[in-house]
């Protein structure tokens, strides 16, 4: 069974604050970490590897710093990692991104591919399901459980908004996963010294056999314009006085919402 | 293209190397820096005080599909149990406004379900229904859905694609996207016309939902965008309304997955958040789990429902199924209480278009009283149980 998992390098971004009087992020000190749903999807692979025995690779794009990010997949206890990194996937949307994965992935051989549900810097959920139609392989998004697993089909628990379906599809199939699917595992020592060692295999844009036109900003349909701060509200009140006087003031107001 | 500093004009001040989301600014000889990490967002132009910061365009940039050829906007509307979902309606209110200032037809595709449906979507809004009501969209697949809304947008060619931001949208419509080499925005919040070049202005969370972002897709079509649910206002229902409904075949749709069982869970939120008046929300400022035993007593007071920060949800306070925010649930209720959240923009784009918004926080710099109607500055854990005293004194 050969399990891949994608992962993303991303600004921890609960650390990440706007300045108002720029409109811009301030970034100043906020550390860079394994995208959290992504660590329930080496957990995933990790638990798969344990049923039917085979060999997790973790492959990510980004820049060369991402890194430290397949080195902390190493100390999980992952069998093998590459980094796809190359200055001309700068600017990549999820369309860009996606193709290159595939890229990347297509040569690798693969029964089971996981990612977390989405990455918490775009949030757009997109390069998971994108990655599968590439490869013309089947999905189950936002997977909360896995039933079953065979050499030849899964079976999970897929979260839907009233609830779950259990979906049944056949291998080779990419899932993305969500938080409730498991606890990611501490690295160990052991894995820690594994990850010190790791020579990390390094594809650029000739190794994956892209086309240049189809990755970075060049390969990307969708472009960023503008980015702003959200408008405040112009009607605020600021309640005054002491707790108690606030308080007051809040009951009389509800009051007047015909809330009491 | 690229990002560069004009070394003429930098003064090494430094501004632009916090404004990076990527740390890809360093201050090399007193001159500001860019180096390989840049992912072209632009975020650092802006703050430049001396302009220095330019972009230069390389050979081959520009890539431009016959887009003229694209005309009409489509909503695709899901439906769950052959009932089409809410979201749907949203879409069309959102769509007509579009189409009309574009001067072109709405379409709805309806995939599943009867003509009855059908019909609704017309007197909310659409002008032609493409309708295919083979019984393989009974449950929700990935595959049939993908390859038939990819076949009909290569057949009719419309310019606007837009979706709910749902389980299923966000699953199936990334494949359309990557099947025809288009872009796709997520979760859009707002959308416009640009009225110089007639692109559609995507508005959505980026960053963790920290700051806002247009999104253009200029040189691609259609423009394809998923849309938060509960943002946009229904279209209007009119029941004299005309339109179209066009029943559409495949026989070369196919599917390897297959849904064996579907289970509603009645508990995973025992009140929908989505649908209560008042809800009473918690964050890290509670200090503990404890903390929302008190939320509870307060929402039950009031007749509400208790919501949480993701902080709140993280730390394990309470379920997941009670989180408000980007990767939550969005709610608009009559009225919101943010007790100790101090409103991460993630936050805020899940309840911010509530009708009135209470927010306790100790912090009076907090954003969570940027949109607050009412703000009340100190420890929730004093003004809480003091709110509902007060108001156990008034009900009596």
């Amino acid at each position: 069974m050969n399990i891949i998992v994608c992962i993303k390098q991303v600004p921890d971004t609960a650390e990440v604050r706007i300045n108002p009087a720029t409109n811009t992020l301030v970034r100043e000190g906020v550390p860079s970490i394994i995208n959290p749903y992504d660590l329930h999807a080496i957990e995933a692979a990790l638990q798969i590897r344990e049923m039917t025995g085979g060999k997790v690779t973790v492959i990510t794009m980004g820049p060369p710093q991402a890194e430290d990010a397949l080195r902390e997949a190493i100390s999980m206890g992952v069998d093998d990692v590459r980094l796809v990194s190359d200055r001309a996937f700068a600017g990549a949307d999820t369309w860009a991104t996606s193709y290159a994965l595939y890229k990347s992935i297509e040569k690798l051989g693969y029964n089971i591919i996981l990612c977390g549900k989405q990455a918490i810097d775009g949030d757009t959920a997109q390069v998971g399901p994108e990655v599968a139609e590439f490869l013309n392989i089947p999905h189950i998004a936002y997977v909360k459980k896995i039933e079953t697993v065979s050499n030849e089909s899964i079976k999970v628990q897929r979260l839907m908004d009233e609830g779950y379906d259990v979906v049944e599809s056949e291998l080779p199939v990419l899932l993305t996963v969500v938080k409730e699917i498991n606890t990611p595992r501490l690295p160990s020592l052991k894995g820690k010294m594994a990850a010190k060692k790791a020579v990390i295999t390094k594809l650029d844009l000739n190794a994956i056999g892209a086309e240049e036109e189809n990755v970075g900003l060049k390969g990307s349909p969708t472009q960023v314009k503008n980015i702003f701060a959200p408008q405040a509200k112009t009607d605020r009140k600021m309640l005054q006085g002491s707790v108690e006087e606030q308080v007051d003031a809040l009951v009389q107001e509800l009051r007047g919402l015909k809330c009491v | 293209m690229r990002i560069v500093v004009n070394i003429e004009k930098c003064t090494g001040c430094g501004l632009c190397i916090d404004s990076c989301p990527f740390t890809s600014i360093e201050i090399k000889e007193d001159k500001a820096f860019i180096n390989e990490y840049c992912q072209l967002c632009r975020a650092c132009m802006s703050v430049c005080p001396e302009g220095a910061i330019i972009e230069i365009s390389e050979e081959g940039d520009v890539f431009k599909a016959d887009i003229s050829a694209y005309k009409g906007v489509w909503v695709f509307a899901e439906q769950r149990e052959g009932v089409i979902a809410s979201v749907a309606y949203e879409l069309l209110g959102a769509g007509r406004k579009l189409a009309d200032e574009l001067k072109t037809e709405l379409s709805a595709v309806l995939f599943g379900s009867t003509a009855d449906e059908a019909k609704e979507l017309i007197k909310c809004g659409a002008d032609k229904v493409y309708h295919c009501p083979d019984p393989i969209f009974e449950k929700f697949n990935d595959e049939p859905y993908s390859q038939l809304l990819t076949n009909l947008v290569n057949g009719h060619k419309p310019e606007i694609l837009l979706a709910g931001a749902t389980p299923i949208g966000r699953s199936f419509i990334p494949r359309v996207a990557a099947r025809l080499k288009t872009g796709l925005t997520a979760d859009c919040t707002s959308l416009e016309i640009d009225s110089e070049t007639g692109n559609l202005l995507q508005i959505r969370p980026a960053f963790g939902g920290n700051i806002m972002a247009t999104i253009l897709c200029p040189n691609h079509r259609p423009q394809i965008a998923t849309v938060r649910p509960r943002v946009m206002k229904r279209g209007e229902h009119n029941p004299d309304r005309k339109g179209e409904i066009v029943s559409v075949t495949d026989r070369n749709l196919s599917c390897r997955t297959k849904v064996t069982d579907t289970v509603k869970e009645a508990s995973h939120c025992k009140v929908n958040l989505q649908e209560v008046d008042i809800i009473v929300s918690g964050g890290r400022g509670l200090g503990d789990a404890k903390g929302f035993e008190m939320l509870e007593e307060l929402a039950e007071l009031l007749g509400g429902a208790v919501g949480a920060s993701r902080a709140a949800v993280d730390e394990g306070w309470i379920a997941y199924s009670h989180q408000v925010g980007q990767t939550g649930k969005t709610v608009c209720p009559k009225i919101y209480i943010a007790c100790g959240i101090s409103g991460a923009v993630q936050h805020l784009v899940g309840m911010q278009s509530s009708d009135i918004i209470i927010a306790i926080n100790k912090n009076p710099e907090a954003p969570i009283f940027n949109v607050a109607t009412y703000g009340i500055v100190g420890d929730v854990n004093e003004v809480v149980p003091l709110l509902i005293k007060k108001l156990k004194e008034a009900k009596a």
